[in-house]
Parts: structure tokens; C-alpha cells; sequence
């Protein structure tokens, strides 16, 4: 009746079957990325493309290489890769040479999710698995920001870009920092307006704050993620933020520049809602979310970087089967004790 | 002894392959994770090692008939202490330089669970020509492993192999391979890599049999 460690929730009934297939949803996922991807294409130049597609490459040949040979038209086909390439392609900066976004996406699979046993095993996020790999093995380029483009030189790509595998070339054009790090280092703020439309420079998908909400929102509606979790770590981070602005608005950011900077939006629509990484409870929901928003602020005011989405998201991976474990309803007719009160 | 002769093959070769003390029977972690992050550490830990396991072997091989089987632990430990107290002098007054990067993990060979455990399983029951065949074997196997994990993280953390330049001026290192998390990512793949193979030899060898079975 009861498993301490449950990979699907049974409600009572009655039940409805849902159409929703593995598939179905991947494609979910990629229509709602799909204005954000566009943006921070048309915003970062055809080398932010080449980014996307070198980490689509990586997951996707990744996952062809390590599946049985019976499974693997399935498995590529429901598009899983596809969509953790594509996520971790969309939190890479847009400089960053090709070999490295291609390592990224065959470590995201490799170490994200085949060697947990596969889609659906996985403890980690892969995409973000990647990113952390990729953030340990290369700091620099992994935090060296190129400015926007502009629709003017759209062909223009960074020298950066086409480095040769296992090199790196000089970062040749403009650096800017992202609003956080101008935050952080130089207590300079950026005009709301630009980070709503996404006007900074950054990752390649995480910038333009509207895009996002606005597939964050398709993906609600279409029961893609439990709004729980992107709600709950918005507002924390909010009521958080609040907080230290109230204590001193000269030193920390207002609550509106929190949820907009940095990388919380993708985060929180698109990583931390992945069904397979995040508690299956609506108060686990609730709890993980929160945890996220904690530690995101904690990890930006405290911390030594100025943006700890991905390590907030990744902490909180790893509590999920405890959150799991302790947030189950009570069995009907069991008593009004907790299923780990050990009085069975 | 002609006739242990393939007897005493086996002992040897099974500490490189079968039995290798790191890919089959993950001993001696400690060491083997906190100072591979250069082949030149890797290779100064494995002789260290190698020496110490070989020397010990053999003594406790000659004594184990005035061994007490209570204070048996002890005395092994003792022996050992002794080899890795030489070894540690000797290192230091020949390569300061590699002693002082391998630090407290020269003194730690004594708490290394191979040396104890080849003491322990093997050199404490067998003749000494064995104990010294079965020792070689290990210290083979462990060397191998340690100069393997040291070999990866150098060239992919450092772009070099014992201190000679790979790649040239424009190779990005890849900072996480001379960091702790590392060791364990290295380690982990090349665990992967050699359960793989030997999974690999299986089904040959099972497919073989299946074969012969066939054939007669």
C-alpha cells in the first residue's frame, strides 16, 4: 500500500486517464521555450545559435551512443534530449566556445541522466548538471558575458565561438557584465524595463523576463508543471528581497529586480518544475519551492557568486526524496498519525 | 619451483587485472582520490606503495610462525610503520619537492586497507615466494591505477603529461579535473570503463563456451 521512497502518487479515486504522453509533453516544453530561444537568438547573433545547436548535439548523441539499440528511436523521438540540450544550451553565455557547449550537453545526459538509469531516474536536473560541470571546468568562459548584437551584425559570430576543441581564443568583442554582477560588484542597478524585455546581456535564454513567464504560463495551462513550485519560489524570493530592501534600499535590490535578473525565471519555470527531479506532493511542492527561493537569495546576497539559481536548484534535487518521503497523505483510514509515525 | 610455477603466474596476474585492488576491489581510495591530480604524484604514491607493500609482504610472509594470532593486527602494523617511515625519509631527502606535495599522504600509506589486507588475506597463509609473487602483483595493479587517474587529470587539467606541455599556449584547462570533485568524476568513469571491459571479456568468453558446447 505504502513505499518510502513512491515514483508515482496514487489519489483515490475515481481516476481519469490523461492523454498526456513523454512525448506530448517535450513538446509542451518546446513551444514554451520556443519566443524566449527566438529572443535570445535575434538578441545574441548566429553565435548563439551555433551555442544551442552544438549543446543540442551533445545530449542528443549522447543519449544515441549510451541507449540500447532497440530503444533508441523511442527514446530520441519523445524528445527528451532534445529538451535538456536545449535548456542547457539556453543558460549557457553566448561567447562560449562550441566544444564546451557540446561537452555540456554530453555531460548533461551522460552524468545527468543515463548512468542514474535514464529518463525518469535521474536525482539531478541534467541540464543543470551540465551547467555545474561546466561552470567548474571552465570559470572563465563560462562567466565571460558578451554584449547584444543587434539585429545589425546578426551574422557577426564571436572568434570565441569557433575555438578549436580543447582551446580557447581570446574573448575579442564587447564584454558587458549582467545585471546581477553589476549588482554585486558594482552596486549598479539596470532599468526594470530592460530586464522585463531583456535588453542585458546574460545567458542566451535567461534574459528576456517577459518570453519567459509568457511559456511559464502556456506550460500552467496545459498541466506541463505543478504552478506550485514556480509560484512558490517567486514569491519567496520576492518576500525575501522585500525584506532587505526595506532594511536598506541603498545596498540590496528591490523585490521586481530580484524575480527579473539572472537566471530565476527560466529557472523557475523550467528546471525546478521537471516532474522527474522535484517532490510529487502539493506540500512537497510547496516546501521545495520555497527551499529554492531561500537559497537562491541566500547563495546571491551572501554568497561569493552573484547568481545561485542553478546550485539552489540542484540543493534542492537532492532533498526531494526526503521531501517525498515525509509530505505522503495520510492513508484512509489509518489514523491520524503521519505513515512514518512507525505504528503499523 | 617448477611446480607452482603457473600457480605463481596466476598470484601476479591477478592483481593487475582480475583482482586489481583499485578497479575490482576498490581499496586505498584515500590516497588514490587526494594526490592524482599530476602523473608525477600518481607515480611517486604507487612506488611509495609498491615498495611498502612488497617489503612488508615478504617479512610478514617469514615471520608469521612467531606471529601471535591475537597481536597479529598489530604487528603487521608495525612492519608496515617501519617500511613507510623509511620510505617517507628516503623521499624526502631524495624529492623534497614531490614529498612536500603528497604531505600527509605518505605517513597515511601505513592506514592504507591494501597493504593490511594482502597481510591479512594473503601473505600471513602462503609461502614467502608466494607472498612476494602475490605483493608484486597488487602493487603492479595499484601503480597502474594511480598512474592512469594521475595521467587523465594532469592532461585534461593541465594540458601536460609529467610536466610536458601538450597542447600548447591556447589549451583551456579544465579547472574541475585538478579539484577534489575531480578525482571522484575521473575515478567514477574509469570504474565504468573497466567494469565495461571485463563485462565485455565475460560475454566473449561465455559466447566462446556456448560455442564450444556446440561444436563437440
Amino acid at each position: 500500500m505504502k513505499h518510502r521512497d513512491p515514483k508515482l502518487l496514487v489519489q483515490p479515486g475515481p481516476l481519469l486517464k490523461q492523454p498526456l504522453t513523454t512525448s506530448m509533453a517535450m513538446r509542451d516544453v518546446l513551444i514554451a521555450l520556443a519566443p524566449a530561444t527566438l529572443a535570445g537568438i535575434w538578441m545574441f547573433g548566429l553565435g548563439a545559435l551555433l551555442v544551442l545547436l552544438a549543446s543540442i548535439a551533445g545530449a542528443m548523441l549522447t543519449e544515441w551512443t549510451f541507449l540500447p539499440e532497440d530503444k533508441r528511436r523511442d527514446q530520441l523521438a519523445n524528445g527528451s534530449a532534445l529538451v535538456t540540450g536545449l535548456l542547457l544550451g539556453l543558460t549557457l553565455p553566448p561567447a562560449l566556445p562550441l566544444w564546451m557547449a557540446f561537452l555540456g550537453g554530453t555531460v548533461s545526459i551522460g552524468l545527468g541522466k543515463i548512468i542514474w538509469g535514464g529518463l525518469g531516474y535521474n536525482l539531478f536536473n541534467p541540464a543543470l548538471v551540465g551547467r555545474a560541470f561546466l561552470l567548474a571546468a571552465f570559470p572563465v568562459a563560462m562567466t565571460t558575458w558578451s554584449a547584444q548584437t543587434g539585429s545589425t551584425d546578426f551574422f557577426q559570430v564571436a572568434a570565441s565561438n569557433l575555438a578549436a576543441p580543447l582551446m580557447h581564443l581570446d574573448y575579442d568583442g564587447v564584454t558587458s557584465a549582467t545585471p546581477l554582477g553589476l549588482m554585486k560588484f558594482q552596486q549598479q542597478s539596470t532599468a526594470l524595463w530592460d530586464l522585463v524585455i531583456g535588453k542585458t546581456s546574460g545567458c542566451i535564454g535567461e534574459t528576456s523576463g517577459l518570453l519567459l513567464i509568457l511559456g511559464g504560463l502556456y506550460l500552467a495551462f496545459r498541466r506541463d508543471l505543478d504552478w506550485r513550485i514556480p509560484v512558490s519560489i517567486l514569491i519567496t524570493v520576492a518576500a525575501f528581497a522585500s525584506l532587505l530592501f526595506l532594511i536598506d534600499p541603498d545596498r540590496y535590490p528591490g523585490p521586481l529586480f530580484s524575480v527579473f535578473s539572472g537566471g530565476l525565471l527560466i529557472g523557475a519555470f523550467y528546471m525546478a518544475s521537471d516532474p522527474v527531479t522535484s517532490p510529487l506532493t502539493p506540500k512537497g511542492a510547496w516546501i521545495f519551492g520555497i527551499g529554492i527561493g531561500l537559497l537562491v537569495m541566500l547563495i546571491r546576497v551572501f554568497g561569493g557568486f552573484p547568481e545561485g539559481v542553478m546550485y539552489a536548484i540542484l540543493l534542492m534535487n537532492a532533498a526531494t526524496p526526503l521531501i517525498d518521503r515525509y509530505t505522503q497523505p495520510r492513508v484512509f483510514g489509518k489514523g491520524l498519525k503521519s505513515p512514518q509515525g512507525g505504528h503499523q | 619451483m617448477p611446480k607452482s610455477q603457473p600457480d605463481a603466474y596466476q598470484e601476479f596476474i591477478k592483481g593487475l587485472w582480475r583482482e586489481n585492488p583499485v578497479f575490482a576491489q576498490v581499496l586505498g581510495m584515500c590516497p588514490m582520490l587526494a594526490v592524482t591530480n599530476s602523473a608525477v604524484n600518481g607515480l611517486a604514491m604507487g612506488a611509495a606503495t609498491f615498495f611498502v607493500l612488497v617489503a612488508s609482504s615478504l617479512l610478514v610472509a617469514t615471520l608469521k610462525q612467531w606471529i601471535p594470532r591475537q597481536v597479529r593486527i598489530s604487528s603487521y602494523i608495525i612492519i608496515i610503520a617501519t617500511f613507510v617511515t623509511v620510505t617517507d625519509y628516503t623521499l624526502q631527502a631524495l624529492v623534497p619537492a614531490i614529498h612536500k606535495e603528497l604531505g600527509a599522504f605518505i605517513p597515511l600509506i601505513v592506514a592504507n586497507c591494501l597493504i593490511l589486507g594482502r597481510q591479512e588475506a594473503f601473505a600471513s597463509r602462503q609461502p614467502v615466494g608466494l607472498a612476494l609473487v602475490d605483493a608484486l602483483g597488487m602493487a603492479t595493479g595499484f601503480l597502474f591505477a594511480l598512474l592512469a587517474l594521475g595521467s587523465v587529470r594532469e592532461i585534461l587539467g593541465e594540458g601536460a603529461l609529467f610536466g610536458v606541455d601538450l597542447f600548447g599556449p591556447n589549451f583551456e584547462p579544465w579547472v574541475i579535473m585538478v579539484l577534489p570533485p575531480g578525482g571522484f568524476l575521473t575515478l567514477g568513469l574509469l570504474l565504468l570503463f573497466f567494469s565495461w571491459l571485463a563485462e565485455r571479456r565475460q560475454k566473449l568468453a561465455e559466447r566462446l563456451a556456448e560455442m564450444e558446447v556446440e561444436g563437440s
